[in-house]
Formats: C-alpha cells, structure tokens, sequence
C-alpha cells in the first residue's frame, strides 16, 4: 500500500471513528447514569439520518435539514423514551435487552413502511462539495473533513458539557450513586429523560453527517450500534474520553484492516485465497482487539476509580 | 410429578401432530423449524434461566454447526455419524473460545460481548466467497443416516427433530437438577457467597455456556438439513435476539417453556406475516408489551399454582 493511500485510508478511519464516538458517547452516557441498555441507540442513528435526507430534500438545503432534524431526533428520543425506555429503568437488563429489540423491530420496518425500501440519498451540501489536495495528485474529500472536524467539536463540547457544568456535574454524580443524587434533591428521572434525548440527539447527528457518505436504508443503524458496544468494552463504561479514544481506534483498525489485509495476506498467500483470507480476518480485527482488551484490561482504557 | 405434566403433554402433542391434522407438507416444515428453534432455546434457556447469563449471541453457534454442514458437503462429506460430531464439537469450540474471554466480565457488558462476537461470526460467514458469502449455499444432500437418506422424507425428518429435542430437554433438565445445575443456579442468586464456601463459579459457567453452545451446534445441523441452505442471515443478531425473545417468552423458571415460547414464535411470525408484509411493525410492539406486562410466560400460565 502507497503512502498516499495509508494515509486517505487513516483519515476515512478517523472520520468513521469520530461517528461511531458519537453514537457510543450518547450510549454510554444513558448506560452510565441510568444502568439502562438501549439496543434502539442504533436506530436513533438511523431516523437521525432518515430525518436529515427527508429534511433536506423537502427543505433544498442541506443546512435547513440538519437543522430540523436534530430537534425531529430528539423528539423521537423523548417519545420513545416516555413509551418504553422509562418503563425499563428498574427492571433487568434482560427485559431493557428484549424490549429495546422490539423498538429495534418496530422502527426498522416503519421507516421502510413510510419511506420505502430503497435506499434515501442526501446530497453533500455546496459549500463542502469537491476535494481538498492534501499532496500533490491527492485529492481527499471535503465533507469527510468536514466530518472530522464538527466531530471533534462536538466531543469538546460534550467535555465541556460533563466536566465544567452543573448538569454534567449532576450526570458524574448520577453515573456514580444515583439514590444519593436524589436524596439531595435532585429530580433523578429528569436528569435522565434529559440525559436520554441529548444521547438521541447525538446519534441523529451522527447519522445526518453520515448521510450524504452512506446509503440512508432501513437497519443502517445495527452495525453502528455494535461497533459502540465494542468501543464501550474497550474505552470503559462512563467516561467520555474512554469512548472517544477507543472509538477512534476501533474506526482506524477496522478502517485500515479493510485496506491493508488482503495486502498483507499476499504475502503468505496466492491473490485469489489472500482477498479471501483478508476480508474475513479484516472483518474481524476489531472483534480480536476487543477480546484482547477484555483478557488484559478487563476494566477499559481508562478505567473509573472506586472507593 | 406435577412438574411433568405440561412437558410430557408438550412432547405428545408434537409427536401426535403429523396424524392430527398437521401432517401436510408446510405444516411438518413449520413443526420442523419449532422444534429446531425450540431445542436452540432450550439451550439458552439453561444460559439464561438456569445460570443467569444473557448471552445475545446465540446464533452464532447454530451458525457455526450449519457452516460445519456446508463446509464437509463441499468436500462430499455428508455421513451423520461424521456430520454431526464434527458440527457438535466446531459449536462447543467456537463456545469455548468466545466464552472463556466472555465470561471474565458479567451483567451489561456480557451482554455487550456475546453480541459483538456473534456479529464478528456473522461478518465471517458473509466473507466466505467459496461457501456462498452473502448469498448462502445449497446443500448438495442432506446429511445421511447410516448410508441412506433417511432425513428427506418429511415424516422421519419430523421424529428425528422430535427425539433429539427430547433428548435435549432430558440432558438439560438432568444438568440443572445435578449438582452442577445448583452450583450455577446459586452462583446466579449471589456469586460471592458461591466463592465464600469455596467453589468458583467460573467453570461452571463456562461449562454451561459451552453446552449451550454444543446444543446451538446440533440444531444448527437440524437447521442446515431442513432447509438444504444455509445463509448469514442464520448468524444475525436478530436471530439471536428471537432466540433469547423465545426463551422469556416461554418463561425463564422452566426449559419446557423455551419450547413452549418457540411454538408461539413461529405461529406468531407465521400468522402476522400472512396478515401484512410489515408484520414486525406489530411484532415489535408486541414484543415490548409481552416484556412489560407478560412476566412468569407461557409456562408460568399453565404451572400448577404455587402453594404459599
């Protein structure tokens, strides 16, 4: 692999990093506050995206339909929430498991109900259209950029959210002991109805920006939602800077692994077994990196300190 | 003995059903797929119910006994006597391998892990170009029973399914009644004071996720020979989310009621999917409120009343 190609391919990994960060931020933050596994994260991806393609085609703008379909996620996020999810808070994980599963079921096949089964294009907006020359003869999109680099700003702002704030206060406190937090005063189920619509709205957002790059399609939301889970097991439930290194890893691994695997399969093997050979093993490094974690940091990249 | 009676009544029913009026060829194939479910279920429900561990990957294993099907029919192996250990002990290994690592953690995350590894499967499965990829591939035979081909005709196929799913039960229910069985059921309830009077809980568990596993393997050989193709889509985590829906379904306090919750779930699929294309637009509601308000299951409507 050339230079030029290692490096187009890191930064797709980054970019497709910086997007699973966003669906496993709102992830971890409802699982660390409320102890409450929402399988129906990935799907909230998945409307955000429908929401911003059908947005923006109604709208002419891409601008006006990321605009409108943050608050249309975080609507959804809340109804969902006041439906099903609030239902689940004391009840096992195996219950949230089966119950989100069903929300999963019930969205995958309404948006192909009410949007149809084809996929849903959205087109890149104007002023990030063509490519930048990163090297001389190489040209490397804008909007993926553009990508990398609201993502990167959203994860300063959530920093900033968690760690400077009253409320981001209230969720490290929430996250830790929530019967004290409530003692003290603090409406504890707003706390997380909040905390829930803003993790909704950060998937949608991830799944606006992913439009115009991806194909917008009924179950584009599982893979998302599964890779988060790998960045969670990785990064540590809670912290935000666990999920946002171990997300950036996971999209570069898995990212670069695509790319390079059959490459370096040819070295052992003939062409036609080594694409083979590669494609299998590549699909599954990000799963080899988990279990490798999970057998020598058992507790995350930065694990939370107790007691 | 009372415990006995909705199993016993269970079993009969499908051992009688060919000659009651469901002994046509669709209905056998749904009966088929019933049981082969039902005997996954079973296994999970030994996971879930008896030893407390959420495993939302499940298919996986029923994918790998499949794959052991496809891959010995591509090299024109398809004798039973090599078939099914072989598929049998690829599940077992598969099981073994994902829940040593698995099991070092519990709770959300056990959950989180046996679902990326069942996806890590699944994405295997789809990358293998010279068995069908994405597409699948059809078995040239179906597996042979002591050099015939027992297992084509529908009728045999339906007692086979029917005898190992009993058998199944019986070793399952036999596991959680020995001591192994307390052993995990206490390590459920409350692991440290498992580890207080000196066992580990740890073996045991992956003993119980590894037998789970070796059961997902043999109906994943069932699954291969009743539809003479074999697909990904046999590994998705919706599969595996089905399964585990199957098994509350029934009922976590019994191993009948996996079997019980199988025979809903195909009729139930079977009935909404006649009634509308979108038919899980109504499946998952119903779902959701089976969770929220359908508690004790299937079996626990049909168990004798608790004396208190």
């Amino acid at each position: 692999m050339s230079p030029e190609l290692l490096l187009v391919q890191a930064l797709n990994g980054l970019q497709f990093g910086i997007l699973l960060f966003l669906v496993a931020a709102g992830l971890t933050l409802v699982f660390g506050v409320m102890d409450f596994i929402n399988l129906a994260h990935g799907v909230q991806y998945m409307l955000g995206a429908y929401f911003g393609a059908s947005l923006a085609a109604a709208t002419g703008s891409f601008w006006l339909g990321l605009l409108l379909a943050l608050p249309a996620a975080l609507l959804a996020g809340l109804v969902l929430e006041f439906l099903v999810f609030r239902h689940l808070y004391d009840r096992d994980h195996l219950a949230q498991v089966l119950a989100t599963f069903g929300v999963i079921l019930f969205l995958n096949e309404g948006v192909k109900l009410v949007w149809g089964a084809a996929p849903l294009q959205m087109p890149i907006p104007a002023l990030l259209e063509g490519g930048v020359a990163l090297m001389p003869g190489l040209q490397y999109p804008i909007y993926r950029l553009g990508i990398i680099g609201a993502g990167l700003a959203t994860a300063l702002l959530l920093w900033f959210l968690v760690d400077r704030t009253r409320a981001g206060m209230l969720v490290r406190a929430g996250a830790t002991n929530p019967e004290m937090v409530s003692a003290l005063g603090v409406d504890i189920r707003r706390l997380f109805t909040l905390v829930f619509g803003f993790g909704a709205m950060l998937a949608g957002f991830a799944g606006v920006m992913a439009a115009p790059i991806l194909s917008v399609e009924p179950g584009m939301g599982d893979t998302p939602l599964i890779l988060a889970f790998v960045v969670i097991v990785i990064g540590g439930i809670g912290p935000i800077r666990g999920a946002f290194v171990a997300a950036l890893l996971v999209g570069l691994i898995d990212t670069l692994g695509r790319a390079a695997m059959p490459d370096l399969m040819r070295l052992f093997l003939a062409p036609s077994p080594a694409r083979q050979a590669g494609a299998a093993i590549a699909s599954m490094l990000v799963y080899i990196l988990m279990a490798a974690f999970l057998a020598f940091r058992p507790a995350g990249l930065f694990p939370v300190r107790t007691g | 003995m009372r415990e006995w009676v909705v199993p016993l009544v269970l079993f009969a029913g499908l051992a009688a059903a060919p000659f009651a009026g469901f002994g046509e060829g669709y209905a056998l194939t749904l009966l088929a797929r019933t049981m082969i479910l039902g005997m996954a279920a079973v296994g999970l429900a030994l996971l879930v119910g008896g030893a407390g561990l959420v495993s939302l990957g499940h298919a996986a294993t029923l994918g790998v006994g499949a794959y052991a099907v496809v891959v010995l029919d591509a090299n024109g192996i398809t004798d039973a006597t090599t078939v099914l250990p072989v598929a049998i002990a690829a599940a077992a290994l598969f099981a073994l391998a994902t829940g040593a690592i698995s099991l070092r953690t519990s709770g959300v995350h056990f959950i989180m892990i046996t679902l990326a590894f069942g996806q890590m499967a699944f994405f295997t499965a789809s990358s293998l170009a010279a068995y069908g990829g994405d597409d699948g591939y059809t078995l040239f035979s179906r597996t042979e029973v002591a050099g015939t081909r027992l297992l084509e005709d529908r009728l045999a196929f339906h007692y086979v399914c029917l005898g190992l799913l009993g058998l199944t039960y019986l070793f399952c229910r036999a596991a959680l009644a020995a001591r192994f069985g307390r052993v995990l059921r206490a390590a459920r309830e409350n692991a440290l004071r498992v580890r207080a009077v000196g066992l580990d809980p740890y073996p045991y568990r992956l003993l119980a996720y590894v037998l789970a596993g070796a059961i997902g393997g043999l109906a994943g050989v069932l699954l291969a020979n009743a539809a003479e193709f074999v697909a990904p889509s046999y590994l998705s985590w919706q599969r595996s989310g089905e399964l585990l829906f199957m098994v509350i379904l029934g009922g976590l306090g019994s191993l009948h009621g996996a079997i019980l919750g199988a025979l809903a779930y195909v009729l139930l699929e079977e009935w909404l999917s006649h009634l509308t294309e979108h038919w899980r637009m109504i499946f998952g509601p119903l779902l959701i409120l089976s969770v929220l308000f359908f508690r004790g299951g299937l079996a626990g409507l049909l168990a004798p009343r608790q004396r208190r």
